[in-house]
């Protein structure tokens, strides 16, 4: 079965971290709006974030051009369920197995899909968020992140549960933000343009064009060692 | 009555009438397979099926098949054809749980059913499934009791029967058809096997090894029950009176009714010959 074909295995524009957590009432994501060439931050207005249904959002890190790709599939197969006069629209839980599923056969194929992704929403009546990337690993967790947001993000959102179990609304969204504002200060392929998705029972709000870079303060680059 | 002429040899031909004779010809097999009912209430869908014997050597043939947690199917007719559609709905739910982790909605997987019943009446080298389904599911909008014909329509309903002098059982379930909507899950049973129980020559009973069961509802996985299963349901139904006979208010009714309405039923339904000769010789069709 060797034809001697290959397919790309590296991604070129791509995105940097996700950030998802779930609170007391909903569930929160975050992205940055970065699409970087390598080393070059070359597009920087990039929705990395979208409303599937009004029971699921998905986010994605990696190569941008695959998850364009995987966004007009998935919203074909909203589209189908809409013109095929289904009652059930397409939930968190069954998008993320889905995902799972397709990810894991492209990367058996050799052929991958290159992203991590973030699904949040509702399955249920319950609040759901799941992880799943390239090679089909997939879990569920109350608080997911991809990329570098992996090892700066969850041990901060880790240890806010620590003092309190249940956050509010107002209190994830604050520590959502002060997440990628770690993120952008300690990820040199992050910028501090971003999108903020908050999913309740009610449906989905998508926060787009959102700017944290007037509460960044970078007095602290001058006591780093060697920065003049 | 249907008669041969030159537009029915093949199911891609008009008549000018504008049929499909092949289609027509194929549902009369359903009604060569012997009764079976689907009834549901606000909460369960019920299916009940009489189980036939080719002779007293053979064992009753199944007629109620499972298809997933939440989904049984009962067949008239040809019964390797109903096989085949039964292994493309489990492979149609299997997929479903396996790709999205949940349950394939009723109205999802009729779609698929009728599409691919459809190919066969519109291909010259198939012919149309020679088989009727009577579909009992739960899914997130609740009970549902479907239909499909040979002609590939499905139907959505509150109750159906199909199936030889299956008539008689639309008969019963269109008198009582307010009583289903707030039955609970026992008087639901006993009025699809009162159903089924109207379609019997009057010297033949429900028994445990005739009768078949599938209950599916709110809170409850699909259950099949056959043989000694059976006989909670069954008890006491032969005390009853039939073709009217719905226990209570009904015992009133004078002797003469019963009779009458008896008559009444089986004229309603083909042709009504003696006992003996409304038992189809299934030998070379293996029709159920």
């Amino acid at each position: 079965m060797n034809t001697g074909k290959s397919h790309t295995m590296y991604p070129s524009t791509s995105g940097t971290s996700v950030v998802g957590l779930v609170y007391d009432g909903g569930v929160m994501l975050a992205a940055d709006s970065l699409g970087s060439y390598g080393s070059l931050a070359r597009f920087r207005d990039v929705k990395r974030l979208f409303k599937v249904t009004d029971k699921a959002a998905l986010a994605c890190s990696g190569d941008i051009a695959d998850y364009q790709f995987i966004r007009e599939v998935i919203e074909q197969k909203v589209r189908d369920d809409v013109c095929g006069g289904y009652t059930r629209e397409l939930n968190a839980g069954a998008l993320h197995c889905w995902l799972t599923r397709v990810l894991y056969n492209r990367r058996s194929r050799f052929d991958p899909l290159w992203l991590e992704c973030v699904v949040a929403g509702y399955k249920d009546d319950e609040p759901f968020l799941g992880y799943v990337d390239k090679i089909g690993t997939a879990f569920e967790a109350k608080e997911v992140a991809t990329g570098f947001g992996l090892h700066f993000a969850v041990p901060m959102i880790r240890e806010a549960r620590e003092k309190k179990q249940n956050l509010s609304c107002d209190e994830a969204r604050k520590l959502l933000t002060e997440c990628l504002k770690v993120l952008y200060y300690r990820d040199c392929r992050a910028h501090f343009k971003y999108q903020l998705a908050d999913i309740t029972p009610e449906g989905v709000t998508i926060h787009d064009d959102l700017n944290l870079k007037k509460e960044t303060n970078w007095e602290v680059a001058n006591y780093i060692s060697g920065y003049e | 009555m249907l008669f041969r002429n030159q537009y029915d040899n093949d199911v891609t031909v008009w008549s000018p009438q504008g049929r499909l004779h092949q289609v027509e010809y194929a549902m009369e097999a359903v009604k060569q397979g012997s009764a079976t009912v689907g009834v549901k209430s606000s909460s369960h869908a019920v299916l009940v099926a009489l189980k036939r014997a080719s002779s007293e050597l053979a064992a009753h043939q199944k007629k109620i098949m499972p298809i997933d947690k939440h989904i049984a199917v009962s067949i008239s007719g040809l019964t390797a054809d109903a096989r085949v559609l039964s292994r493309f709905m489990r492979t149609e739910c299997l997929n479903e749980q396996f790709a999205h982790n949940q349950a394939l909605s009723l109205n999802k997987l009729m779609e698929r059913v009728g599409a691919k019943m459809q190919i066969a009446t519109q291909r010259y080298d198939k012919r149309p499934y020679g088989v009727g389904l009577l579909l009992a599911g739960f899914d997130e909008d609740g009970p549902h009791i479907y239909q499909t014909c040979p002609s590939a329509n499905y139907y959505d309903c509150q109750a159906m029967a199909i199936g030889a002098r299956s008539q008689s059982a639309r008969t019963y379930l269109e008198r009582h058809l307010d009583e289903f909507r707030s039955s609970t899950r026992e008087e639901l049973i006993r009025h699809a096997l009162r159903a089924l129980r109207d379609t019997l020559p009057n010297d033949v009973e429900l028994t445990n090894k005739n009768c078949s069961i599938a209950i599916v509802g709110k809170g409850e996985d699909l259950s099949i029950y056959d043989d000694d299963d059976v006989n909670p349901y069954l008890e006491g139904l032969d005390q009853e009176e039939r073709r009217g006979g719905a226990g209570g208010a009904r015992d009133a009714q004078p002797p003469a009714a019963p009779t009458a309405a008896a008559e009444e039923d089986d004229a309603a339904s083909a042709p009504p010959p003696p006992p003996t000769d409304e038992q189809p010789q299934g030998d070379s069709m293996e029709t159920d």
